[in-house]
């Protein structure tokens, strides 16, 4: 077999036989051998590129660069540049995001070439609403392996060993979590599925639920085996209806093939499943008060300890997973804490699940190796920022996480290279900015989410959150003074350091890192002046306020 | 060994089915159903992709849904597989649908020629 | 009279729920489903306390504490306008102003024919599509000013 440096793959395709493939490919080849690239580089007739408002096209390899609506005198031009020097052809090039066009797989690449899936293995590939395409790609494979040859402590152990850590946030080792939860005293334990999805920006678990609800239910039922919970609850916010109607269905099927129920696949383990739904509360996401919203009660976090593995649902032993973390469980069985220590970096191992959001080009799911930087995030798969503008700033891990400058794009998205720069991984909530927006504005609405969501329990956060909102408020009409600058840094520390859960304790991180990170800015609405124009100053602003 | 075996043997269970399946469609239609695509408008899409087939007649094309692709921002989204070629559509309204269906059973009508 | 036989059938319909751990929170879900008004009225808390046994201020408590349950009437669709972070800076306010104008309410308030209830929500999850909305159990993204008048007229 015979190996080629790059390959060219032109669409022959009906649409784009009309529009003049053949002689853009005759071109092509001539102009190969032209330059005696004939043995480096292959010429390669394929199917339609699904571009086809943009034949006649074709796609340079390893790149995955696409060209379209060529000419022969344009197909010239990209193989003296692209493939003789390697210099891409940025006039000719398409980008696969046309109002109206048609993308194919292929055009795809710059979207998907970056992503490594483990979480996402079958969204988007199979029917959710189908055991039958769950199981056929493989499915319970992991469970079943678990049943047979796994005793729940070398589950932990495999856990463990993989360098899992909580997807919801905190990143706390998953393993270290079961293993307190294996060996507390209790008579019944719980494994519950976090799926309280309510971090502004955050939207993967509603889509892993809703793309993939079996890979769920098999995750938790691997971790009930390993802690000895024969019971388990998936809480689903009450939003997310499709996603609550797909795990019930999902659940349904389970138990009608065994998977869930006495006796799962002939075996001795017992576990079965139900969903809980929320009824609209952002701090339910906090494990105690999602343990206390489930039982009934208004959410409101407890003190900690005891932590739910030793008293949690019922006063029981209880695990609380996110539903992304619970996601990844089953590949580690399957492939090994080996295999997933090979993905991401030493300190945070495997993937992460980001949701691009705000002003860039693709917004949508993304799956990547943790320790990738926020620029290849951006510019790579997120395409960039639409409409020519410029970069702003970025904020990682949702409203309750750090803005970031354009100075940071090169900082690698982990747990710990986040928490150094005054930001967090979080839920993987990536909203970005373009520079038609302002940092006081937009710490503003950030806070306003907070006034709303706080809980009202710890006095900190419920009397910190208005008041910050207010301060900010003040700077944005243009009346603030150092001083108000002063306290609102007062106040954010009192509440990072008082506040019983972690919405208290993280609401003023975007206040803070804005005041860190873009300073400037925050001092000109002091002197009177919004640089990016959005704040409404003096007189107006009291109107608006009144 | 009995959970794995239970298993492969509920596996074969269902991939029979699914062998059936395929022979008789050789062509699929799947429309990206997540909560993001039924924002967009996937529902409407998936309703005009049935009703074009059914006034169409177009034999021979299962059509079923999946979740996000994670592309939430070209939803929604259309996944048509017919023969080896796969072709995904963005940004799919009621009327684009239509037109894909009725591309697809010219493409029909030219291969039994 | 007619009061009484209403209050029968809803003891009857939160009854399943009193042996049931937690079930109070579903027994205001379905007390809520079934209010003609998408609420919670005082007679309707009363009856939840005294059925569960628990303080009365308990339940107004939980009830006031959820997003998703209401004290107050509303309309008969309910349209919850996400103003978090990722829809603000894809124009959530202007969706929201839009609306402000074509229903002639403000956030909180029900239109005069009590069709629609207008609401601004925290986070809907579903970013990747914003601005989005919901009305009643319906997400709605993508929005713009042209696509919101079609939107509406779904709703009678």
């Amino acid at each position: 077999m015979k190996y080629y440096r790059a390959h060219v793959l032109i669409c022959s395709g009906s649409n784009c036989a009309i529009k003049g493939c053949r002689s853009v490919k005759q071109a092509c080849e001539q102009e190969i051998i032209r330059h005696g690239l004939q043995g480096e580089v292959q010429v390669v007739d394929t199917g339609c590129l699904g571009l086809c408002d943009q034949g006649p096209a074709l796609v340079v390899y390893p790149e995955g660069v696409m060209y379209g609506r060529l000419t022969p005198s344009d197909v010239l031009e990209i193989v003296s540049e692209h493939l003789l020097k390697g210099r891409l052809v940025h006039r000719l090039m398409q980008q696969p995001t046309g109002p109206a066009g048609e993308v194919s797989p292929l055009s795809m690449t710059p979207f998907f070439q970056k992503q490594k899936r483990v979480v996402l293995k079958n969204c988007g590939l199979i029917d959710p609403e189908r055991i039958e395409d769950y199981v056929r790609a493989g499915g319970y494979t992991a469970l079943a392996t678990a049943l047979d040859v796994m005793t729940p402590e070398r589950v932990i152990a495999e856990i463990k060993q993989s360098g899992l850590r909580g997807r919801g946030g905190a990143g706390f080792p998953t393993g270290r979590k079961w293993e307190y939860t294996r060996v507390a005293a209790g008579q019944q334990k719980y494994i519950i599925g976090n799926a309280d999805e309510g971090e502004p920006g955050t939207f993967k678990d509603r889509l892993i639920l809703e793309g993939d609800p079996h890979l769920i239910i098999e995750g938790m039922a691997i971790a009930g085996y390993a802690i000895g919970a024969t019971r388990g609850i998936v809480y689903i916010r009450g939003e997310y209806e499709l996603s609550i109607h797909r795990m019930e269905l999902a659940i349904r099927q389970a138990r009608e093939n065994g998977l869930l129920g006495e006796g799962i696949l002939g075996s001795a383990f017992s576990f079965d499943l139900e969903v809980c739904a929320g009824a609209g509360a952002y701090v339910c996401g906090e494990e105690t008060a999602l343990i206390e919203s489930i039982e009934g009660n208004r959410g409101e976090p407890r003190f900690k300890p005891p932590y739910p593995a030793e008293k949690g649902l019922w006063g029981q032993p209880t695990s609380v997973n996110n539903v992304e973390t619970l996601a990844n469980v089953p590949s580690i069985i399957e492939q090994g804490a080996l295999w997933y220590r090979s993905l991401g970096t030493p300190n945070s191992p495997g993937t992460k699940v980001f949701t691009l959001t705000g002003n860039i080009v693709n917004s949508g799911l993304i799956e990547v190796p943790m320790g990738i930087t926020l620029r290849e995030v951006i510019y790579e798969i997120g395409g960039g920022i639409p409409d020519g503008k410029k970069f702003k700033m970025a904020q990682t891990g949702g409203t309750s996480g750090g803005c970031l400058a354009a100075a940071h794009l090169d900082i690698p998205m982990d747990y710990d290279s986040l928490q150094s720069h005054g930001s967090s991984l979080g839920s993987g909530a990536l909203l970005i900015m373009d520079d038609t927006h302002c940092i006081v504005d937009l710490t503003r609405c950030f806070l306003k989410f907070f006034v709303h969501e706080s809980c009202g329990q710890c006095t900190p956060c419920r009397e910190g959150t208005p008041a910050l909102y207010h301060l900010l408020g003040k700077v944005s009409a243009g009346a603030g003074g150092h001083a108000d600058i002063q306290l609102i840094n007062r106040l954010s520390r009192t509440m990072q350091s008082s506040s019983l859960c972690a919405l208290g304790q993280t609401a003023p991180v975007p206040v803070l890192s804005a005041l860190q990170h873009f300073w400037p800015e925050v001092e000109a609405h002091l002197n009177g002046r919004c640089p990016a124009n959005k704040c409404v100053m003096g007189k107006a602003a009291g109107k608006i306020a009144n | 060994m009995k959970s794995l075996q239970e298993l492969k043997a509920m596996r074969e269970r269902m991939g029979e089915s699914k062998g059936i399946r395929t022979r008789a469609s050789p062509t699929k239609i799947t429309v990206a159903m997540g909560t993001c695509g039924i924002a967009a408008g996937a529902r409407s899409v998936l309703l005009a992709i049935m009703g074009e087939l059914a006034e169409t007649g177009l034999r021979d094309t299962a059509v079923t849904q999946t979740g996000c692709l994670g592309m939430c921002e070209r939803e929604p989204l259309v996944e048509v597989v017919h023969q080896d070629h796969t072709t995904l559509y963005a940004y799919v309204n009621a009327e684009r649908a239509r037109q894909i269906v009725r591309d697809l059973l010219s493409t029909a009508e030219k291969e039994e020629k | 009279m007619a009061e009484r036989q209403a209050n029968s059938s809803q003891r009857q319909m939160i009854l399943p729920f009193v042996d049931q751990p937690g079930g109070l929170l579903k027994a205001l879900h379905a007390l809520q489903n079934a209010s003609p008004a998408h609420f919670l009225a005082p007679s309707d808390l009363k009856l939840v306390a005294e059925v569960f046994g628990v303080p009365e201020a308990k339940v107004w408590g939980t009830a006031t504490f959820y997003s998703l349950y209401s004290t107050s009437p509303r309309g008969r669709h309910i349209i919850r306008v996400c103003e978090s972070a990722p829809c603000y800076v894809v124009g959530a306010m202007d969706i929201l102003k839009v609306l402000e104008e074509t229903l002639d309410v403000k956030p909180g308030e029900t239109t005069g024919d009590g069709r629609f209830t207008l609401e601004v929500a925290s986070c809907l999850g579903v970013c990747g599509v914003a601005p989005a909305l919901m009305v009643d159990l319906d997400v709605h993204g993508n929005l713009t000013r042209d696509r919101l008048n079609a939107i509406l007229a779904e709703y009678a």
